[in-house]
């Protein structure tokens, strides 16, 4: 069993950096089992400079064990592993009543496969190979999870608001028109408000479609809602952030 | 001499040559029973008629011997006895001892138990020639009234030459039949041997490589011949996949040594580059590259899963009118900006039988096209989606007023990697149209490519359909 124990390294690495410069500062800590080495090294590293602090466990008896044992944020699990599969882990760390958000890596990346690893009690799936802004963005996502009510009414960032009940969006009181899928959208980025979500989570969870959106389908969409949201105001709330994706947030 | 032994050991080893052995012994045990059995109740038959008209001979003594006595009885032995091929008379003392009759001398005991002999009995017929020998005999024994045995009996000796007869026939028969089948067993064996000699030797070549080969087929239609045909439609099955794959690594050795050239090129770019923003910008273009080749490599995987099979399973019953119109409704705004029209003419409520991902990427992907290529067509360039129920299953079009592709070349561009010389400069992996096939495949159903104004029109434009095959009940 290979654990590496990870320092918490602070807040002088960061793992996104907006156009600004800013630095974002997720503080959590994620368990990665992963068999491949060289992967969970590169992840291991990679998620420490995020400000992520990183466990990792290279077969699955280990990782079962230490997902059980201790308490983490997210777990990153990789579908095949030594002496028993990703999915049994999943499956036995809820018999056991851990809840803790799971997300699957997988090679096999195909529509049946997430089908059955979600069943498996997982709650994310991204298939290999993937850019690793889309795992961070997407762990941050599952981590932060905890946290938000679901059922918050209304959203709020800076002076704009969503009501998901009466499907109201206002800013700064002014009341903007938007359409469903644009509502739906808003809603997505503001409930992750301060979190990047890439192109895919959202074709993912606005669309309901989960492939790669190969051409710019999403950003158009995104730049239709930025310039409803923004055109009248001053101060730009929704960011594209590069080679990763959006993100909503008050630069307050 | 050697040589033909190591070929009868080589026979025996032959299927159809065992099969063939293990047939002629059970024959031969077949038959050896039928023999016995037939010699045995012909045998039986013939006992039993004997006894019969024993029956009627000692019926008729009896009678005499009721009427007349002794006298008569001895008189009407007497008799008997001269005539041709007489049965035996004795007449015995109290003691078994003879008296009378045409009989020499009997197995000891028969004369001493009552009614019918169980088995055949020896004797010793009464003779003035010198005819030696003992003969069979069946015999009824009774006592008189005056405590004299009569014993009347019936020579055996005709039931036994029979039965000689008849095992002699069918031992003929048998080893006629057995030397015949020996001689054509050996032939079969041969023969069968020679031809599965020529099909391994065929499929010796066809493993060392030759996929071209084909196994002998004779004119005969037997079971070898349909074998060799099923396993030479199988290789032609086979050798169409082995050809498909090597087009396909061919392709992707040549599609993508140009990306990676261009991505080798651009590190080393970035490499001597020593200002910091261009070479930031260099790594981003760098990291843009590498994802168009993931891009690339998920196509191909996602389209040879597709045709595997392996995602049949996940197929549930969708509505394929809202596919449509959510694929229509994404890409509204990329067209609307590209400065097409996007329009959809979607019959509401149909559903079909599908994986609702795979039908949503297919209708992606040629949406994805007709914007691509739609944007240069004269005029108002514009793009419809339908959806409608046809004869002959759900047609769903995506239909442009582009360039168009000439009819000539739309079964090419179906192909992988295939991109027409017209479209080299746009962004693409070339693998598009070959995934919604694909995924037809899988769906039963068809993708038909044609001209949105007819190909005699100056401005085609293209018209893609995916053809469902309706849902049964």
């Amino acid at each position: 069993m290979e654990i590496n124990r990870s320092q918490d390294v602070g807040i002088e690495k960061s793992g996104f950096t907006e156009a600004s410069g800013e630095v974002i500062v997720p503080h959590m800590k994620i368990l990665v089992i992963e068999d491949d080495l060289e992967a969970a090294a590169y992840m291991t590293k990679a998620f420490r400079e995020a400000g992520i602090v990183v466990d990792h466990a290279s077969d699955g008896d280990s990782g079962l064990f230490m997902g059980s044992e201790n308490a983490y944020d997210v777990l990153v699990i990789d579908r095949m592993l030594p002496r028993r599969d990703g999915l049994s882990v999943i499956s036995e760390l809820r018999k056991r009543g851990v809840n803790t958000p799971v997300l699957i890596l997988s090679a096999l990346g195909q529509v049946d496969d997430r089908v059955t690893g979600l069943r498996a009690g997982g709650d994310d799936y991204l298939p290999k190979p993937y850019a690793f802004s889309e795992l961070l963005a997407r762990v941050e996502v599952l981590g932060r999870r905890k946290g938000t009510p679901e059922q918050d009414m209304v959203y709020r960032v800076g002076d704009l608001e969503l009501d998901r009940l009466s499907h109201e969006v206002k800013r700064a009181g002014k009341e903007i028109l938007l359409q469903p899928r644009e509502f739906r959208l808003l809603e997505y980025l503001m409930k992750n408000a301060g979190q990047v979500v890439t192109r895919t989570m959202l074709l993912e969870n606005v669309w309901d479609y989960h492939f790669d959106p190969q051409t710019n389908v999403i950003d158009v969409h995104v730049s239709r809602l930025r310039s409803k949201i923004e055109k009248d105001f001053d101060k730009p709330l929704l960011k594209t952030i590069r080679g990763a994706g959006y993100m909503i947030k008050d630069e307050a | 001499m050697k040589r033909f032994f190591n070929r009868l050991r080589l026979m025996f080893r032959s299927t159809a040559v065992r099969l063939s052995g293990l047939y002629i012994i059970l024959f031969a045990l077949c038959a050896a029973f039928l023999v016995f059995y037939v010699t045995a109740m012909s045998e039986r038959l013939l006992a039993q008629q004997t006894r019969q008209n024993l029956q009627e001979e000692i019926n008729d003594i009896n009678r005499a011997y009721n009427r007349g006595g002794m006298n008569l009885l001895l008189r009407m032995l007497d008799h008997r006895t001269r005539q041709p091929g007489a049965n035996l008379y004795v007449i015995a003392g109290l003691n078994g001892e003879m008296l009378a009759g045409n009989v020499a001398s009997v197995q000891p005991g028969v004369l001493e138990t009552m009614g019918w002999t169980e088995m055949p009995f020896t004797y010793e017929p009464y003779s003035e020639s010198p005819r030696p020998g003992r003969h069979m005999a069946i015999a009824n024994v009774q006592q008189l009234d005056n405590g004299l045995r009569l014993m009347i009996g019936r020579d055996l000796g005709d039931p036994s030459r029979f039965r000689y007869i008849v095992r002699q026939a069918l031992m003929v028969a048998l080893t006629i039949m057995g030397v015949g089948a020996l001689i054509i067993w050996f032939g079969i064996g041969r023969n069968a041997l020679k031809r599965i000699d020529r099909m391994s030797a065929a499929s010796q070549k066809i493993m060392a490589g030759d996929l071209s080969q084909r196994l002998p087929v004779g004119r005969s239609g037997d079971e070898f011949d349909r074998l060799s045909d099923s396993l030479n439609a199988m290789l032609g099955r086979i050798e169409k996949l082995n050809e498909g794959l090597r087009q396909v690594s061919d392709n992707i050795a040549h599609d993508l040594k140009t990306p990676l050239t261009r991505l080798r090129n651009k590190v080393a770019d970035a490499l001597g580059e020593n200002d910091d923003t261009v070479r930031r910008n260099a790594l981003e273009g760098i990291i843009g590259e590498s994802d168009q080749l993931i891009r690339t490599f998920n196509a191909l995987l996602m389209i040879s899963r597709v045709e595997a099979g392996s995602i049949a399973a996940e197929m549930s019953p969708v509505e394929l009118s809202a596919i449509s119109a959510d694929c229509a409704e994404l890409y509204e705004p990329v067209a609307d900006e590209a400065g097409l029209a996007l329009t959809t003419e979607i019959e509401p409520g149909l559903t079909v039988n599908g994986n609702r991902e795979l039908i949503g990427q297919a209708i992606f992907n040629l949406i994805d096209n007709a914007i691509k290529y739609a944007a240069e067509a004269d005029g108002e360039p514009k793009i419809v989606v339908k959806l409608a129920k046809a004869a002959d299953g759900l047609r769903l079009s995506v239909c442009d007023n582009g360039p168009g592709i000439p009819a000539s070349k739309r079964d090419e561009v179906k192909k992988r990697f295939v991109r027409l010389d017209e479209s080299r400069s746009k962004p693409g992996t070339g693998l598009g149209l070959s995934l919604v096939e694909a995924v037809m495949e899988l769906h039963g159903g068809t993708l038909e490519l044609s001209a949105t104004n007819g190909d005699d029109a100056a401005v085609p434009g293209l018209t893609v359909t995916m053809v469902f095959p309706v849902v049964k009940g």
